[in-house]
Order: structure tokens, then C-alpha cells, then sequence
């Protein structure tokens, strides 16, 4: 048995044979043409051919992934139109009176160089989309086809790399999963396996040696393994068969209600820290989102993100989510999130330093911009917005102030806004004792475990030593919470929680006895959370 | 000539689709359409070209459109831009 490691692109174990599979596309010889006109017309006639397939393969690729990853054929027939492109192979052909498919490979070669020596890792990956269309060409010109014929059998296809046609053209019923050599996790192949739920790894050795030999793809953990030994094998058709149980017990519940078999309903949504985790949010069926990290927009940025930069991300936020209630929490950096252009003092104590609500507070403008750009946004969806580390109701009030302000200024302009739930973060135990008070200021209350419980424990959640310390399920944070979903209870409010806690499986009985309204997790644990819920009395 | 300015919002900048698109409305009008980085520059009737620039979220593009009804024209891509990128 060998083992190999490599970088993970998709969960999930596959068991099978290995398909070597291999682009027979040979060398590609220059050759002397005395007709260039003819040549010309050639490969004119091979680009439209080639247009025609990327439409067809367009076709398939939605019925299997969607429109949004289909795109990336339509961008292909684009790239397959561009005047550089077709200008530099019209000119080697005419100047150097050359065959085509050089031409076609040179320019190929020539473009993709040019974006794998890009900085950005998107455009670097661009490069595997120039080699698809330039061997897309040449295969045509030279009548050689790749061989997509996967076999009878599902397979474990290895390849050096895979491109984006080469994935959809294969047969999904045959394709247990890939293992390529190149690719990076960001490709198009990638995100398709991704979409298409297939376990995959890039960056492994592979070996042409391997073609015909057993194997299992472990993609959850990043290994794969040649020839390995019964009790191997035996061991991952055990965990196959409950991954495939598990998953098809969510799938079903997916569109189904998070409510408990006594009829009390519990809003289920998701946590998200930067606009492109959307599509794991509609995925996993959340039924909305409950925690909208702003500060992404902060951290990724050279610069104060203006209002309109930010009302673009809101809008498409809300614009996504169709509907479903979307919480922003307003600019929470500070303490373990810096950002230079800030300039903020260094702090002999971060976590209880100038942080969250308090630099808003003191940067009022910074503030203000963050909530225009929220309002605006309103207008396009169900948009709440948060107010993260309260301690006190002076704060509470002083936002309040702010925030009417700039709700009255956008009437005034004559901008629409729409209706925008206002609610705090309890993650301060100040604020957790005095929730009473709070409660009859805002609209709902989010609890932030993993603040509360480090203020309230005193413990350091980075430092490795306070482990035998730490306790998550600790009486203080329990009763904590118990009083906040209470005191929100008698004042009229709604209760969630957005923490780590929330997502804690032990605990979720508790929270639904406690009346939490909402818990907001990541994407991937809401079905499993729908589950337990479900099957609550 | 009419130019305008615009700061990248989407995050992955200028990627292919909306690179791809804006080539086919910049091939729409008769008027020259160029994009200006501190990087470079590009025509935008050419998709590799724009590509090329490698323009990421917070960039910002400086839109140079001459010729032929350069100002309705000018008006048309912003909004692009805008809604798009």
C-alpha cells in the first residue's frame, strides 16, 4: 500500500479502480504551407467548429452544474473571439507561412505564459482556460479527439491536469473522483468538483504506472491510496456507506421546516464572513443569514471601503438572499483584526481595548458612512443590522441617535429605504446582566459566545495552556444566556445566537427549551442542526 | 474625449465574465473605448487585453471614450461598470 498527500478540493471518500487518463494529442510539428489563404480558411473553419462545441458543451454543463459555473464555456467562445488571439494566429500563419495548429499552439502557449506570470491567483488561473481553447482548436485541426471515454466501470480518473470541458464532457455515473497533478484549488475544475459534490485532490505525484490499479481517494483528509490493504479498504467502505447515508438523510431535508415535533420553530441561518460564501449559504438551505462579517470589506482594503463600494456588496447581498432576513454586524475590528490605514495604538490589552462598537463611537464618520451604505442597501432585501461588543445603555442610545439621523438625511434625499431591524451582540457579560434595560432599546439580541465566554471565564481562547481551564459548557455562560433569552422574552424581542455555540450539537436541546428564536451557523452544519431539531419533542 | 473614474467593487476585479461581456457592448459603439490602469492600458473591444491588466477589487480604472457620440457612450459604460464590476 502507498500512501500520497495532497491538497484537498472536495470532501468525501471514493473506493475504485484508476483511470489514467491521458490528452493523446502528440507533438505538434511546424510545417511549411505554400497556401496560406487555404490555411487561413482552415482555421477559421476549425474556430467555428469549436464555437459550436463550447455551445453544446454549454448546454450540458447547465443541466449538470448550473448556469452560474456553466458561464465559464460561454467565456471560452469569447476568448476563442478575441482580437489579439486571432491576430497573432492569422499573423504567423500569413508571415511565416506556417500550419495551423502551430499557430494555434504557439499563441495558446504565448497567452497562457503571460497569465500564469499574473500576480492574483484568479487571473494565474486563467491560464489552464487559454490551454483548454487552444487544445479545443487543434484537436479539431488535427482530427485527434481526447480520449473522454471513461469505460464501463466507475473510475478514479488521474490525470496531470484536468480542464474545465474535460470535467463536464466525462460521464458523471463513471467518475468516482480526480486526482490531477497541477490545478490549483480555485481552478474552474475545482470549483466545479466542488458543485458537483465529486472528492477530488490536486498536487499529488501521480504516477502512469497507476492506470488499472485500486485505490481510494480520502478527501477529507487529503490522501490517496495506492493498492491499499483490506483492512484499509474495509475501513473506508464503512465510512462511504455512512457518508452516503448522512447525506442523503440532509438532502432531505432540505426545504423542509426547522421545527420541533411540538411545533416550536427555530430560525436557522447562516454565518458568512465575505460575499462569495453565498453559494454555500443557498446550498445548505439556510433560511437565512444570520451573521454578515463586515469587516472583510475593511480588512481587504487599502483604504476606508466608501459608501457606495460598500452599498454594491449589502445590495448584492440582500438582492441573493431574495427576501431571506440578512443581519450585518457593523465594522468589528480591533483586537485580533487589525487594519494599518486605521492606525490604531498598539494595545497592552486588545480584547478589552478599542475595538468594534467603541472605534465607531469615536470615529463617528467611519460609522456613518457603514450605516448610509446599509440603509441604501436596505431597500433591496431584508437587511437587519447589528451592533457588535455593547456594554452599556448609554451606548445603545448614542447609536440610536446616530442612526436616526442618518435614516431621517436618506427620507429626506428622497433615497428609499426599507424596514431594518435594529439589535445588539450580548457578548459582554455587562451587557447580559443588564439585558433587561437593553431589551427595551432594540428589536432583537444576537449572542456572541465566543466573546461572552472568554470575558466571562477570563480565558484566553489562543493561548494553548488554558485548555484544562476551559470549559464551553460552563454553569456562568449557561445561566448567562438563560437570562438574556428571558429578559428579551418579557420585553417583546427575539433571541438568536451566532456563535461558535450555536453550531454545538450537545447544546441545542438547550437553546430550543431556553426559547433562543434563532441559531446562525456555518453553512455546512444547518442541515445536520435541522436534524436534531426536527426530531426534538 | 470624455473620461470617467471607477473604483473596482466586485472581488475578484475585472474577471472573464464581466470582461467578456463588456467587449460585447464596447463592440456595440462606434466610438474607441480604452481602459486605463497604473498598470497599463487596453482597448475594451479586447477580452484578453482587459484580462490582461489584472485588475482587482479597490483598482481604479480610468475610462478614456473618443469618436463618434463619445458622451452617450461614455454614460453606457459607466453604468456598466457600475452594475457590474
Amino acid at each position: 500500500m502507498e500512501q500520497y498527500i495532497g491538497k484537498k478540493v472536495f470532501n468525501g471518500v471514493a473506493i475504485g479502480p484508476i483511470k489514467f487518463y491521458s490528452k493523446e494529442q502528440g507533438q505538434i510539428v511546424r510545417k511549411h504551407v505554400d497556401d496560406v489563404n487555404a490555411e487561413l480558411a482552415r482555421y477559421e473553419e476549425a474556430k467555428a467548429k469549436a464555437v459550436e462545441q463550447l455551445g453544446e458543451l454549454y448546454e450540458k454543463a447547465v443541466q449538470e452544474v448550473g448556469e452560474v459555473h456553466a458561464q465559464i464555456f460561454e467565456v471560452h467562445s469569447m476568448l476563442l473571439e478575441d482580437e489579439d488571439y486571432n491576430d497573432s494566429i492569422s499573423n504567423m500563419i500569413t508571415t511565416q507561412e506556417i500550419n495551423a495548429e502551430y499557430a494555434v499552439a504557439m499563441t495558446g502557449d504565448h497567452f497562457a505564459e503571460m497569465f500564469a506570470n499574473m500576480e492574483d491567483e484568479y487571473f494565474q488561473a486563467r491560464s489552464a482556460d487559454i490551454k483548454d481553447i487552444s487544445d479545443r482548436v487543434v484537436s479539431i485541426l488535427t482530427g485527434k479527439g481526447n480520449s473522454d471515454d471513461l469505460g464501463e466501470e466507475p473510475v478514479i480518473v488521474v490525470a496531470e491536469d484536468l480542464a474545465p470541458s474535460e470535467t463536464v464532457k466525462m460521464d458523471k455515473t463513471k467518475l468516482l473522483a480526480f486526482v490531477t497533478k497541477l490545478g490549483s484549488t480555485n481552478s474552474h475544475t475545482a470549483i466545479l468538483a466542488r458543485t458537483m459534490g465529486i472528492p477530488a485532490l490536486i498536487g499529488i505525484e501521480i504516477q502512469k504506472e497507476w492506470d488499472g490499479k485500486f485505490a481510494i481517494v480520502d478527501g477529507k483528509e487529503g490522501i490517496l491510496y495506492v493498492d491499499p490493504d483490506e483492512t484499509t479498504i474495509m475501513e473506508y467502505r464503512k465510512l462511504k456507506k455512512e457518508e452516503e447515508e448522512r447525506n442523503q438523510l440532509y438532502q432531505t431535508l432540505k426545504g423542509k421546516e426547522t421545527v420541533t415535533r411540538s411545533g416550536q420553530k427555530v430560525h436557522l441561518y447562516a454565518n458568512i464572513g465575505n460575499a462569495t460564501d453565498l453559494a454555500m449559504v443557498l446550498m445548505n438551505d439556510a433560511e437565512g443569514i444570520g451573521l454578515f462579517r463586515s469587516e472583510f470589506l475593511y480588512l481587504e482594503s487599502r483604504d476606508y471601503p466608501t459608501e457606495e463600494e460598500q452599498f454594491q456588496v449589502y445590495k448584492r447581498v440582500a438582492e441573493t438572499m431574495a427576501g431571506k432576513k440578512v443581519i450585518i454586524r457593523t465594522l468589528d475590528i480591533g483586537a485580533d483584526k487589525q487594519v494599518d490605514y486605521f492606525d490604531l495604538d498598539q494595545e497592552d490589552n486588545p480584547a478589552l481595548g478599542l475595538r468594534a462598537i467603541r472605534i465607531c463611537l469615536s470615529r463617528p464618520e467611519v460609522f456613518k458612512t457603514q450605516l448610509r451604505a446599509l440603509f441604501r442597501a436596505s431597500a433591496f432585501g431584508n437587511i437587519a443590522i447589528m451592533y457588535p461588543m455593547i456594554t452599556s445603555l448609554e451606548e445603545v442610545r448614542q447609536i440610536k441617535e446616530i442612526s436616526s439621523t442618518i435614516k431621517k438625511e436618506l427620507k429626506e434625499a428622497g433615497i428609499p429605504i426599507g424596514e431594518v431591524e435594529e439589535g445588539i451582540m450580548i457578548e459582554t457579560p455587562a451587557a447580559a446582566i443588564i439585558s433587561d434595560l437593553l431589551a427595551k432599546e432594540v428589536d432583537f439580541f444576537s449572542i456572541g459566545t465566543n466573546d461572552l465566554t472568554q470575558y466571562t471565564l477570563a480565558i484566553d481562547r489562543q493561548n494553548s495552556k488554558l485548555e484544562p481551564f476551559y470549559n464551553a459548557h460552563h454553569e456562568a455562560l449557561l445561566r448567562l444566556i438563560r437570562m438574556v433569552a428571558k429578559n428579551a422574552q418579557e420585553a417583546g424581542i427575539w433571541t438568536g445566537i451566532c456563535g461558535e455555540l450555536g453550531a454545538d450539537m450537545e447544546l441545542t436541546e438547550t437553546f430550543v427549551e431556553m426559547g433562543i428564536a434563532e441559531l446562525s451557523v456555518s453553512p455546512g452544519y444547518i442541515l445536520p442542526i435541522r436534524k436534531i431539531i426536527r426530531e426534538l419533542k | 474625449m470624455v473620461a470617467f473614474h471607477y473604483t473596482i467593487t466586485d472581488e475578484v476585479g475585472i474577471h472573464a465574465r464581466p470582461a467578456g461581456i463588456l467587449v460585447q457592448e464596447a463592440k456595440k459603439h462606434p466610438a474607441t473605448i480604452t481602459l486605463k490602469t497604473a498598470k497599463g492600458s487596453a482597448d475594451a473591444r479586447k477580452l484578453l487585453a482587459i484580462m490582461s491588466l489584472g485588475v482587482k477589487q479597490g483598482d481604479e480604472v480610468t475610462v478614456e471614450v473618443s469618436g463618434e457620440n463619445e458622451e452617450a457612450t461614455a454614460q453606457v459604460i459607466e453604468e456598466f461598470f457600475k452594475t457590474n464590476l
